[in-house]
């Protein structure tokens, strides 16, 4: 027998929205405050559209927009791939030095909170 | 130079200058300082037009009240005669000469008219989703530059700086909704300035921006919108906002969609601020069209050879500067003014020269 929630052939999932009065936005403060230049980004994609690594699903620009609305859940699995092999940095329209900034958040991310 | 005035034949020559914003006071001093006569009619109680009403000015954030004071001290050095609280009711062709009628119905002819009647701000309480005219904390981009004065405390909340404001941009701009197609241009550059001053203001409070894209066209406008990212914080979210709404402690809340991620976002503000567009002013254009001037799809006054000659109309001898062409900064509208002026020398010139 199904489930009782599932008896209309579908069920609710967890909301989606982004609640900005319940983001913790401190690592992204913390990053800043290391490479206050990220803050810069324009979210124009160059950064995935070169990345090395683009295929393994390293995505610097998702991985800014979600540090910013303070959810820190996929960073690992967004930055991991990374080789740090700097060709997002070099076509940067903000010159924003991602390299830096995605070198930083791996150790901060591996680092005891 | 243009030096026709000085060496003028016949009689001297009249100008009626509509709307005394800084394109009409721009245009009548470029027109007076080559010897001709003006008239510059404003329906308010004092010249300077929505630029009264400034706190500062993008993109260098100069104070508004200084650059009106100057305009004004070269109006009344250059002795211009200024008929405030004096609103024209028709401008009808008489002869070679055109008849102006002001509201108060007296009547008198000029050799030239130039139009300078700017713009109104959008009505805000016609996008009724975001609630201005009904919540307190809801203001649009006009209100807000009011309370930046003094230290931004028209901006606190019960005696404490807000914790969060948040920009629409957009309100009433690229909008069938509201019938208005065309970018105003300026609100870009408006809601980033704005931003900006808050944080100095109060440099602990949140301070998003919901656009749908950032226009930053002008001069030091795209280094003004990367300031307030790096060295204010401000944050950028592309979405327009869908509804807001009042909390029990007069708070706003927003719903939008954040369509970088995908996602619906929901934010609590202690200030909603709608970045108003610009419509034509309505009464100056009822008379306008009765004038047979032509008007472009969105109610501006448009020149038959936009390119070479903007400030002409469709009649001969009417001519247009500033924002009641289309949207335009203070700048764009001083320069439209002089430009206008010029146009009106050279038309002045032919008819003294015609006459004589």
């Amino acid at each position: 027998m199904k489930p009782a929630n599932d008896k209309w052939g579908f069920r609710a999932e967890g909301s989606e929205q982004i609640n900005l009065d319940k983001a913790d936005s401190s690592l992204y403060r913390r990053l800043l405050n290391r490479e206050p230049g990220f803050a810069a980004c324009l979210f124009c994609g160059s950064c995935r559209a070169t990345c090395t690594s683009g295929n393994e699903g390293m995505n610097f620009r998702l991985a800014h927009l979600l540090l910013q609305r303070g959810e820190t859940a996929r960073l690992k699995s967004l930055t991991d791939p990374c080789l740090l092999c700097g060709k997002c940095t070099l076509v940067c329209p903000r010159n924003v030095n991602i390299r830096a900034v995605v070198y930083n958040l791996k150790i901060m991310l591996h680092e005891p909170f | 130079m243009y030096q026709h005035n000085r060496y003028q034949k016949g009689k001297p020559q009249q100008v009626a200058v509509v709307g005394a914003g800084v394109a009409g006071l721009s245009a009548a001093l470029t027109l007076k300082k080559q010897g001709v006569g003006v008239v510059v009619f404003e329906k308010d109680e004092s010249p300077g037009g929505h630029l009264q009403q400034w706190h500062a000015l993008f993109p260098d954030r100069e104070p508004a009240a200084g650059v009106l004071d100057l305009l004004k001290q070269e109006v009344s050095e250059q002795k211009i005669s200024l008929r405030t609280q004096t609103e024209v009711a028709a401008v009808t062709p008489s002869g070679d000469k055109f008849r102006i009628e002001t509201s108060q119905g007296e009547q008198n002819e000029f050799d030239a008219v130039l139009l300078a009647t700017g713009f109104q701000l959008f009505d805000a309480a016609r996008k009724e989703e975001y609630g201005y005219g009904i919540y307190q904390r809801v203001i649009t981009s006009a209100g807000l530059e009011q309370r930046l004065g003094h230290g931004g405390t028209g901006l606190t909340v019960n005696g404490r700086p807000p914790h969060r404001v948040a920009f629409v941009h957009c309100v009433g701009s690229r909008d069938e909704k509201v019938g208005n197609h065309y970018c105003s241009k300026v609100c870009c550059v408006t809601g980033v300035k704005q931003a900006i001053t808050i944080k100095e203001h109060f440099p602990q409070c949140e301070v998003l921006n919901f656009y749908m894209d950032l226009r930053m066209f002008g001069t030091g406008y795209e280094e003004l919108y990367r300031e307030a990212q790096e060295k204010w914080g401000v944050m950028f979210i592309r979405g327009r906002v869908s509804e807001a709404s009042q909390m029990y402690d007069g708070t706003i809340q927003l719903k939008a969609e954040d369509t970088l991620m995908g996602r619906p976002v929901r934010a609590t503000v202690d200030w909603l601020v709608l970045l108003v567009g610009m419509e034509p002013e309505k009464r100056a254009q009822l008379w306008a069209r009765s004038l047979g001037l032509r008007t472009g799809q969105a109610g501006f006054f448009s020149s038959p050879e936009k390119f070479l000659h903007p400030s002409l109309t469709t009649v001969n001898g009417v001519f247009t500067a500033g924002a009641c062409t289309g949207p335009a900064s203070i700048p764009e509208s001083v320069s439209q003014g002089r430009a206008a002026a010029i146009s009106v020398l050279e038309f002045l010139a032919k008819k003294d020269e015609a006459g004589k």
